[in-house]
C-alpha cells in the first residue's frame, strides 16, 4: 500500500491514501477554485506591474490598467531604465547582489551554527541567551535605527557597505528556525555516535549535522535573501552614495525624482525597474522549490 | 534542559558541552553589537533630552512620563490596536483556509498555487506600495477602471476606509508567509494518525477537523506572535502612501511613525527613542500573553 | 546672540589662520577686516585649490559644480543629489548629528534657514565680508538669510508668487482673469456651475501655500527673537487669509489632487486646474509636467483683497556653509560664485534669480516664453517682487511645522471646516513644541 502511495502522491501527507486505498481521489473542483480565488488575489498586482511595465509613459495614464495598451514599450523601458544615469540601476542590482551574498549568506551561516549549538548541546545560560534573543524580534526597527545610525557613525563605518552588510548577519528569526531545524532534523544519537567514534564536535558538524539540516538551511537562506534583498529602512538611513544604494533605495530615489513640481515623466521607468527587482527573487523560489519543500516537510517524517 | 552535570544518578544524565557555546558565539557577537548595544543606547537616549535652546540635560523618566499623557501617541497606539485586532484574524483565517486547502489531497496544480499565493512576499513594500498606491486609484486605478466598467463610485482612499486599505496591503504581502507557515506543519503531522482515522473510517472534514486543526495550533501560536509584531509595528504602508493622500495620514498615525518623524523631522530624538522602547515592551507583553493563551489550550 | 558670536570666532580664527598660511608675505588691503580676511581671503582660497563636498536635490547642482570647476581648475567639487527636499534635511541633520560627514556647502530652503542656524551648524559669512552683498540681493531674500545678525547664507533664487492660469480655461468660461480675491472666488464659482469637475484652484492645505498666503494677507505669524518666540497663526492676516479662503473650500470650489500625484499631472493636462499660484519655479517646471497645455497658461500678479498690490515669496533657496567645514574659505567662494556668477545662473536654466541686476536686466526682462504663448513672463515675475511684504520670519523649526500641516489645517479642508480652526490647531502644536525645545513663547 505504501508504495502505492508513495508512487502517486509526491507532495502529499503520506498516508492519507488510507482513506481510499484502492482508488485515487477524485479531484475537488470546488477545492481548485476556492484556492484560484487566492491566487487571482495575490498575482493581480504582480500581473499589473508585468503589463505595465510595457507601456509607455503615456499609455500609461491613459490606457485600461489591466491590459496591455497599442504600443509594446518593453524593450525601450529596458533599455532607459539600464542606461538611465550612466547605468546606475545597473550598479545598485549588483549592489544587491552583493549585499545578498554576504548578508544573507553570513546570517544563514551564523543562524545555522547557533541554532546548532543551542539544540544539540547543553551548556549554562542557554535560557537566558534564548529568551533575550527572542525578545529582540519584539523590539521595532525604527527603535534601534538611530542608535545603530550613532554607533555606525562613531566607527566611521556609515555610507559603506559593512553599514547594510553587518545589521543583516544578526537575524533572530532566522536563529529561531535553525534551532527548530537543528533539533528536529540532527538526532542526537548520531551525534553521541560520532562522539564515541573520536570525531571532534566540528567535524561531526560539518559532516553529518550539516547534510542532515540541509533542507532547513536552504529555507532560512532563502527568508534572509527575501529579507535582505528588499532592506529598505536602515540602509536609508546608513546610505548617502547611490553607488552603494541597493535596489530598494535606487527604486525610491526615482520614484522621488517622479513627484512634485521638480517632477520628471519617469513614471514608467519605475515600473519596469520594479519588475526587474522582484524577478531574482522569484527566479530564486521557483529554482530553490525543491528545497525548502523538502525543508518543510523534513520536521514532520520524524516522528 | 540546561543542566550541568550532577553527582547525582539520573536516568539521563546531560553533560554540559561547551562546544555548544562556541557555534553560538559568533551570533551572540554580531546580536549584541547590532541590536543590544543600540538598545542600550536607546534607553540612555530616553533618560535625556536635547534641546534647541539648552542643550542635552538629564531628565530621568520625564521622558516616559511624557508618553503616558500624550493623546497623539495613544491615537497611534489605538489605531494599530484596532489594525491587530481586525486585520490579524482576517489574514490567519485566509491563511489557515489556503493551508488547508493546499493540504488537501483532492486539489490539482499544487504546486502552481503554492508558489503563486507566496510570492507577494517577496515583493518590496516600496513596490508594493507603489502596485496597490495605483491601482486603489480612482482616475487611473483598478477602482477607477472599476467604476467606470460598473457605473459605481467606490472611493479606497477615504478616511473611513483607508485603514482597511493599509489591511488589504499587509495581508497580501503576508498570506503566502503566513500560509507557509500553516502548511509546513500540517506536513508534519505523522502519517500514523491518518492511518489511525482511516481505520476509524473517518471522512475528509473529520480528518481536518479533529487532526489537522489541533495540530496546527502550534503553528497557528507563532504565525499569530508574527502578526502581533507586525501590526504593532505598523510604518511601511501608511509611511509610503502618504504621498498620496497627506491629509489622510498623520505623522502619529502609528507609533512607529510617531517615533520616526519625531527622530528625523522634528530632531526630538529622545522622545522618540522613548516611545520605540515602550512599544517594544507593549509588543512583548502582547507576544508573550499570545503565546502563553496559545500554549495553556495546547496543553488541554 | 551667544551662538552667533562663537560662530564668528570660530570662522575668524579660522580665516586668520588661512590667511596668515597664505599669505605670508602680501601686505593685507586697506580696510579689510581684520577678522575673517574679507573677501580676499576667497580669492586666496580659490588660488590654493582644494576638495569641497556640496550637497543639493537639484539635478541643476552638479551642473553648476562643473561649470565652476571649469573655471577653477584647482578646485574639485564632489555633488551629492540628495533627491528630495525632505530626504536631504533628513540625510543632513543626520549627518549634523553625527558629527561625520558633512558636507562643506549645502542647499537649504530659505524657511530652513534658521532650522540649522540657531543649534551653530552654519557659518557666518560675515567673516569674509560677504555681508557686504546685501546690495546685489532683493530685500526679501536678504532678510531671509540674516536671520539672528549674521549672514548665514547666500540667496540663490527668489520666489516672487504670481497666478499661472490656464487662458483657455477662463476664455473658454467667457471669464476675466481675476485681479482681487473676492473676483477670485466668483470665477470659481462660475466655473463649478459651468462643469463641476473643473475648479479654480488646486489646494489641500499645503504648508508653503498657507505660510505664503498669510504672508500675502499681511500675517506675521512668527516671530524670533534669539530664544523667544511669539507665534499667533490668528492674527489680523492670517484671519484675513483664513475667513476669505473659508468660502472657497466650504463651497468645494477646490480641486483636491495631492501635489506630485499622477491625479495632479493628469488633472493640469487635462485643463482641469485654471490656475496654479506659485513662484517662478513652476515656469520651468509646467511644460515638463503639462505638454499638453503648451501655449495656453499665462502669468498674471497675484490677486490682492483691497486692490493694493500685495505679494510673498512661495520657495526658494540659498546655499550655506556648515560650520563643520574644513574648508571655509573656499566654500565661502564656491557660495560667492554660486550666487551672484552669471555662469552660475546659465547652469541652472529656469532659476528665477534674486539679484538686483538680473532683475532689472533688459533682455532678460524681455524674453518671450513659447510655452506661455509668447508672453513676457520674467516681466511680470519682477514686478512681483516689489509687492513682496517685508518683515517675514520663519520658525526655527520650519521643516517640523510643516510636517504637521497637513494633519491641523489640512484637517479643515478635509472636513471643509472653518480654516481658523485649523490654524488654531497647528499653533497649538507649535506652542507646544516650542516649549519642548526649551524656547521661551508668546502667543
Amino acid at each position: 500500500m505504501s508504495i502505492a502511495t508513495r508512487k502517486r502522491t509526491r507532495t502529499l501527507a503520506p498516508g492519507y491514501e488510507h482513506i481510499r486505498p484502492d482508488r485515487p481521489a477524485p479531484r475537488s473542483i470546488g477545492l481548485t477554485i476556492v484556492m484560484v480565488f487566492f491566487a487571482l488575489y495575490a498575482l493581480l498586482p504582480l500581473f499589473w506591474l508585468f503589463i505595465n511595465s510595457t507601456k509607455t509613459y503615456d499609455s500609461l495614464l491613459n490606457s485600461f490598467g489591466l491590459w496591455f495598451s497599442g504600443e509594446f514599450a518593453l524593450f525601450d523601458n529596458l533599455a532607459e531604465v539600464v542606461t538611465r544615469d550612466d547605468g546606475i540601476f545597473v550598479q545598485w542590482f549588483a549592489n544587491s547582489i552583493l549585499y545578498v551574498v554576504l548578508g544573507a549568506g553570513g546570517a544563514t551561516i551564523i543562524a545555522t551554527l547557533a541554532g546548532y549549538g543551542m539544540a544539540k548541546f547543553t551548556f549554562p545560560g542557554k535560557k537566558a541567551i534564548f529568551a533575550v534573543v527572542l525578545g529582540a524580534i519584539a523590539i521595532p526597527g525604527t527603535a534601534l535605527a538611530v542608535p545603530t545610525f550613532l554607533l555606525f557613525s562613531s566607527l566611521s563605518l556609515t555610507d559603506t557597505m559593512l553599514s547594510v552588510i553587518i545589521p543583516s548577519l544578526a537575524s533572530p528569526f532566522g536563529f529561531y528556525l535553525m534551532w527548530i531545524f537543528a533539533r528536529e532534523s540532527v538526532p542526537t544519537e548520531i551525534l553521541e555516535a560520532a562522539r564515541v567514534d573520536g570525531a571532534s564536535e566540528l567535524r561531526t558538524f560539518t559532516t553529518i549535522s550539516l547534510r542532515l539540516m540541509a533542507p532547513g538551511i536552504v529555507t532560512v537562506l532563502l527568508f534572509q535573501i527575501v529579507g535582505v534583498w528588499n532592506n529598505y529602512f536602515l540602509p536609508l538611513i546608513m546610505l548617502r552614495s547611490e553607488e552603494i544604494f541597493p535596489l530598494p533605495l535606487g527604486l525610491q530615489l526615482w520614484y522621488l525624482e517622479a513627484a512634485g513640481p521638480q517632477a520628471l515623466p519617469i513614471y514608467h521607468i519605475i515600473i519596469t525597474a520594479s519588475v526587474l527587482s522582484i524577478l531574482p527573487i522569484i527566479i530564486a523560489f521557483l529554482a530553490l522549490q525543491r528545497f525548502w519543500q523538502n525543508g518543510l516537510s523534513v520536521g514532520g517524517v520524524k516522528a | 534542559m540546561s543542566n550541568v552535570a550532577t553527582a547525582r544518578p539520573s536516568a539521563r544524565r546531560v553533560k554540559t558541552r561547551w562546544a555548544g557555546l562556541w557555534f553560538t558565539i559568533p551570533f551572540l557577537a554580531v546580536f549584541t553589537f547590532v541590536l543590544i548595544l543600540p538598545l542600550l543606547y536607546a534607553l540612555y537616549l530616553s533618560l535625556f533630552q536635547n534641546r534647541l535652546v539648552g542643550g542635552n540635560t538629564f531628565v530621568g523618566l520625564d521622558n516616559f512620563a511624557r508618553v503616558f499623557t500624550d493623546p497623539l501617541f495613544w491615537e497611534g497606539l489605538g489605531r494599530v490596536s484596532v489594525f491587530f485586532v481586525i486585520q490579524v484574524p482576517i489574514m490567519l483565517l485566509l491563511s489557515l483556509v489556503a493551508a488547508l486547502v493546499l493540504d488537501s489531497v483532492r486539489l490539482r496544480g499544487t504546486s502552481f498555487f503554492r508558489i503563486a499565493i507566496f510570492l507577494p512576499f517577496a515583493v518590496p513594500s516600496v513596490v508594493a506600495a507603489l502596485l496597490w498606491g495605483f491601482m486603489y486609484g480612482e482616475q487611473f486605478g483598478l477602482v477607477g477602471n472599476i467604476n467606470d466598467a460598473f457605473g459605481t463610485e467606490i472611493a479606497v482612499m477615504t478616511q473611513d476606509w483607508f485603514l482597511a486599505a493599509i489591511g488589504n496591503i499587509a495581508t497580501w504581502g503576508a498570506l503566502g508567509y503566513n500560509m507557509l507557515i500553516l502548511y509546513s506543519s500540517l506536513k508534519s503531522i505523522p502519517p500514523e494518525l491518518y492511518e489511525a482515522a482511516a481505520l476509524d473510517g473517518a471522512s475528509s472534514w473529520r480528518v481536518a477537523w479533529n487532526i489537522k486543526l489541533p495540530y496546527l495550533r502550534g503553528a497557528a501560536v507563532i504565525a499569530l506572535i508574527f502578526s502581533v509584531i507586525g501590526s504593532f509595528h505598523l510604518f511601511n504602508e501608511p509611511n509610503l502612501l502618504k504621498t498620496l493622500v497627506p491629509n489622510l495620514v498623520s505623522t502619529y498615525y502609528t507609533p512607529n511613525m510617531y517615533a520616526y518623524n519625531l527622530s528625523f523631522v522634528g530632531q526630538q530624538t529622545n522622545y522618540a527613542a522613548t516611545i520605540t522602547i515602550v512599544m517594544g515592551i507593549v509588543t512583548a507583553i502582547i507576544a508573550y500573553v499570545v503565546q502563553l493563551r496559545g500554549n495553556k489550550e495546547a496543553l488541554q | 546672540m551667544r551662538t552667533t558670536k562663537s560662530q564668528r570666532g570660530t570662522a575668524a580664527a579660522a580665516s586668520v589662520l588661512l590667511m596668515g598660511l597664505v599669505l605670508s608675505g602680501c601686505t593685507s588691503p586697506e580696510g579689510s577686516e581684520v577678522d575673517g580676511g574679507g573677501e580676499e581671503a576667497l580669492d586666496a582660497a580659490l588660488a590654493e585649490g582644494g576638495t569641497l563636498e556640496y550637497w543639493s536635490w537639484l539635478p541643476s547642482g552638479e551642473a553648476q559644480a562643473e561649470a565652476f570647476m571649469a573655471e577653477h581648475e584647482n578646485v574639485t567639487i564632489n555633488v551629492r543629489n540628495t533627491g528630495g527636499v525632505s530626504e536631504h534635511n533628513m540625510a543632513l541633520q543626520n549627518a549634523i548629528t553625527a558629527g561625520t560627514g558633512v558636507p562643506d556647502v549645502i542647499q537649504v530652503e530659505y524657511q530652513s534657514i534658521a532650522q540649522y542656524q540657531l543649534p551653530g551648524s552654519l557659518l557666518d559669512l560675515t567673516a569674509y565680508g560677504l555681508d557686504g552683498l546685501e546690495d546685489t540681493f532683493t530685500a526679501s531674500t536678504w532678510q531671509a538669510v540674516t536671520p539672528n545678525d549674521g549672514v548665514w547664507a547666500l540667496p540663490q533664487d527668489s520666489a516672487p508668487m504670481s497666478m499661472f492660469y490656464n487662458a483657455s480655461v477662463f476664455d473658454a468660461n467667457g471669464l476675466e482673469v481675476p485681479t482681487t480675491w473676492e473676483e477670485f472666488i466668483a470665477a470659481g464659482e462660475a466655473l463649478e456651475a459651468s462643469n463641476p469637475d473643473l475648479c479654480i484652484i488646486n489646494d489641500i492645505g499645503d504648508a508653503g501655500f498657507t505660510t505664503s498666503m498669510i504672508w500675502q494677507a499681511g500675517g506675521r505669524p512668527f516671530k524670533v527673537e534669539g530664544d523667544t518666540v511669539h507665534i499667533d497663526l490668528q492674527d489680523e492676516g492670517a484671519r484675513l487669509w483664513a475667513d476669505t479662503w473659508n468660502e472657497l473650500v466650504e463651497k468645494g470650489l477646490n480641486c483636491e489632487f495631492p501635489p506630485g500625484t499622477n491625479e495632479w499631472f493628469q488633472a493640469l493636462n487635462a485643463g482641469t486646474i485654471a490656475t496654479l499660484p506659485a513662484g517662478p519655479w513652476m515656469a520651468a517646471a509646467l511644460p515638463r509636467l503639462v505638454p499638453d497645455g503648451a501655449g495656453m497658461w499665462r502669468v498674471a500678479p497675484m490677486p490682492s483683497y483691497d486692490g493694493t498690490p500685495a505679494n510673498a515669496e512661495n520657495g526658494g533657496s540659498a546655499q550655506a556653509v556648515t560650520s563643520a567645514s574644513s574648508s571655509p574659505a573656499l566654500a565661502a567662494a564656491f557660495l560667492r560664485w554660486l550666487s551672484t556668477d552669471p555662469a552660475s545662473f546659465a547652469a541652472y536654466p529656469g532659476m528665477f534669480p534674486s539679484t538686483v541686476a538680473e532683475l532689472s536686466n533688459e533682455e532678460f526682462l524681455a524674453q518671450e516664453v513659447e510655452y506661455f504663448g509668447g508672453q513676457k513672463i520674467n516681466e511680470v515675475f519682477a514686478d512681483g517682487v516689489d509687492a513682496v511684504g517685508a518683515g517675514w520670519q520663519y520658525l526655527p523649526w520650519q521643516v517640523y511645522a510643516n510636517g504637521i500641516v497637513s494633519e491641523t489645517v489640512g484637517q479643515s479642508y478635509l472636513n471643509r471646516t472653518d480654516i481658523n480652526d485649523g490654524l488654531a490647531e497647528w499653533q497649538e502644536r507649535n506652542v507646544r513644541y516650542a516649549q519642548e525645545q526649551g524656547f521661551t513663547v508668546e502667543e
